[in-house]
């Protein structure tokens, strides 16, 4: 049986699942299968990256996210908005009135996540500096990046930086200026516009730490939405009074090189979930040297390419250049709320920004606790893979013939259920045509082998 | 690579991987696919690190020295042996190599990041128990253990 150890935000929608397999090709992890015409999820192997959420075609995987009319429940409604946030929106939008839409749709107040990055630059750096730091460091941003390499680099996870990203630094500065100005601890709600998935896992079920800051996350597509309405059914541009300010340099810490650029010694920025993968293997294998930190960012472009980022990511990152040269060095400042500078808080943020708790290796790689057992079950995986094709069809079910080799002995599938064996038992008489009929609508479901002129592909020709 | 099982419970595994001296694209094969096979056999992530460490290293030794090698690992649940025996021109000087910072690295190699004078100096800090034997001309035999057991 699978554990449960993680909180995921991604969620398969049965229904709406037609067993496509697309999902299952893409995602890094071999955490999908299709089983009975749907995909299903290993729950311990997800990242939450969002991969199989960029390709299915159908929607059937979705974010969960929490009801926008939630923030009515506080007194203070605080938006903590991250910079591709403003990105998403054409050059006629400007921040201030994406600022003011958010104040009209609801929020008591609005503030940019990114407002945090100069403290926290300067905090890695002193981690950094520390002779008890394992190099390289790897960046903590990105909360895929930190689960991929629980579950995939457990020798890894003491590299990863234990410092909170500028989300979590930025959430309790502003509980804390709230507080200080007389509001009441439970009156404050605090809510994220997440550009992805793995954003909102990390806040439901944080690494390293024992709660989250955050009080709800709203999904970026839909605040775009939202924010979009809003400004379309306004009669006049109004100007607001409360231009958001930002060190230029700040607001691009969420893309690649955003946060790298700011740590002294040599830096690496990887963007891209298989390149990020590719580096970790070489840096597992103790073929890097000479790097003091790695910023690593499961999206192409980091969070731009977020897979709730309704912008082309290219287009978003342009925008952004330009708003950060704009910005140049003006001294950080709250979008709006009560006015004090966060680095009158500098005491009281440092001691919060490091991680309480360390962060434990997952290794979902093995295949027993025990080790005698997993050499038992890797001596069948190789037999078994003596059999198998090796071309990764996954017609069985499973991305990859290993991947099917390996659920064989952990009892999640058979033998039979690759088409090259069933042939081959066909062949010598040891398999019923019948009966690899059914094993393949067992797994991708009744009636999948009939003829259909209603297939997603020929639907959409007709459109 | 072949397996090789035993009697009862008692389980070994075994790899065997060869290396071309000069193929420094291919170095460092050996020693990830044993960290697949670990990982996927439990192993403590701290002793995974310590066996790739070695034989990565001793893996670039033999591409950088010798001229061809062989690679046997042998892994059971109480401790994983690695043996690598290369054809090369061998060690004159033991003790001399086993110092930290000497080299004999030709600059080309060098230039690629190689032959820092730490390769064996690492390997016997990380290995639990380390054996080398070389003879001029004929080539070296490195002898490696890291036991599993000891938590």
């Amino acid at each position: 049986m699978e554990r449960k150890d993680f909180h995921h935000a991604l969620t398969i929608l049965t229904d709406v699942c037609i067993g496509c397999s697309h999902c299952m090709r893409v995602c890094p992890t071999e955490a999908l299968r299709v089983r009975n015409g749907k995909a299903v999820l290993y729950e311990n192997r997800c990242i939450d990256c969002g991969e199989c959420f960029k390709v299915c075609p159908v929607r059937a995987i979705i974010i969960e996210q929490d009801d926008l009319r939630q923030i009515f429940d506080y007194k203070h409604r605080v938006a903590l908005i991250p910079s591709v946030f403003f990105g998403q929106f054409s050059d006629k939008v400007t921040p201030a009135a994406v600022h003011d839409s958010l104040i009209e749709i609801g929020f008591t107040d609005v503030f940019e996540v990114e407002n945090s990055a100069e403290m926290l630059s300067h905090a890695i750096n002193r981690y950094i500096a520390s002779p008890t730091a394992v190099k390289p460091v790897i960046s903590s941003f990105c909360p895929a990046v930190v689960r991929l390499i629980q579950v995939k680099f457990p020798a890894l996870v003491d590299n990863i930086m234990l410092l909170k990203p500028p989300l979590d630094i930025s959430a309790v500065y502003y509980r804390k200026r709230l507080v200080d100005a007389g509001a009441k601890p439970e009156e404050i709600g605090i809510f994220y516009i997440t550009p992805c998935a793995a954003k909102i896992a990390a806040i439901k079920s944080p690494v390293g730490e024992d709660s989250s800051e955050i009080t709800g996350v709203i999904n970026m597509d839909t605040m775009y939405n939202q924010v979009l309405k809003n400004i379309r059914h306004k009669s006049n541009d109004s100007q607001s009074a409360t231009q958001p300010f930002i060190k230029g340099k700040s607001l691009m810490w969420s893309l690649t090189n955003g946060e790298s650029g700011h740590i002294n010694g040599n830096c690496l920025a990887i963007d891209g979930i298989d390149s990020a993968i590719e580096f970790l293997e070489k840096l597992e294998g103790e073929e890097v040297t000479d790097i003091d930190f790695l910023e690593i960012r499961s999206c192409d472009e980091g969070c731009a390419g977020g897979v709730l980022s309704y912008g082309n990511r290219f287009l978003t990152v342009e925008r952004m250049r330009k708003r950060s040269k704009q910005m140049g060095t003006t001294q950080t400042a709250p979008i709006s709320g009560p006015g004090t500078d966060m680095w009158d808080l500098y005491p009281y943020l440092l001691q919060r920004i490091p991680l309480v708790e360390p962060i434990k290796p997952r290794n979902m790689v093995k295949l027993d606790e025990d080790m005698a057992k997993a050499m038992k079950k890797m001596e069948r995986v190789q037999r078994y893979m003596c059999f198998l094709p090796g071309i990764d069809c996954g017609v069985c079910g499973a991305p990859t013939c290993r991947a099917l080799a390996e659920d064989i002995v952990q009892g999640k599938a058979a033998i039979s259920d690759c088409v090259f064996l069933q042939k081959n038992m066909e062949h010598s008489r040891k398999l019923h045509p019948d009966h690899s009929y059914r094993i393949m609508e067992r797994i991708w479901g009744k009636d999948r082998l009939q003829k259909d002129c209603n297939k997603l592909q020929n639907r959409n020709l007709e459109s | 690579m072949d397996l090789s099982q035993c009697f009862n419970n008692y389980f070994a595994m075994h790899f065997k991987y060869e290396i071309q001296g000069g193929d420094f694209t291919n170095a460092g094969q050996a020693s990830s696919q044993v960290k697949q096979v670990l990982k996927q056999l439990n192993v403590d992530p701290k002793l995974i690190k310590r066996v790739v460490v070695c034989l990565y290293e001793a893996e670039v030794n033999v591409v950088a020295h010798a001229w061809s090698g062989v690679i046997d690992v042998e892994v059971n649940t109480e401790r994983i042996q690695i043996v690598l025996a290369d054809k090369g021109p061998g060690i004159p000087d033991i003790s001399l190599a086993m110092q930290k910072g000497f080299s004999t690295a030709s600059p080309q190699v060098r230039e690629m990041g190689f032959g820092a004078g730490m390769g064996l100096p690492n390997i016997e800090s990380n290995a639990d128990e380390f054996r080398i034997n070389s003879k001029v001309n004929e080539g070296t035999t490195v002898e490696i253990m890291v036991y599993l057991s000891q938590a």
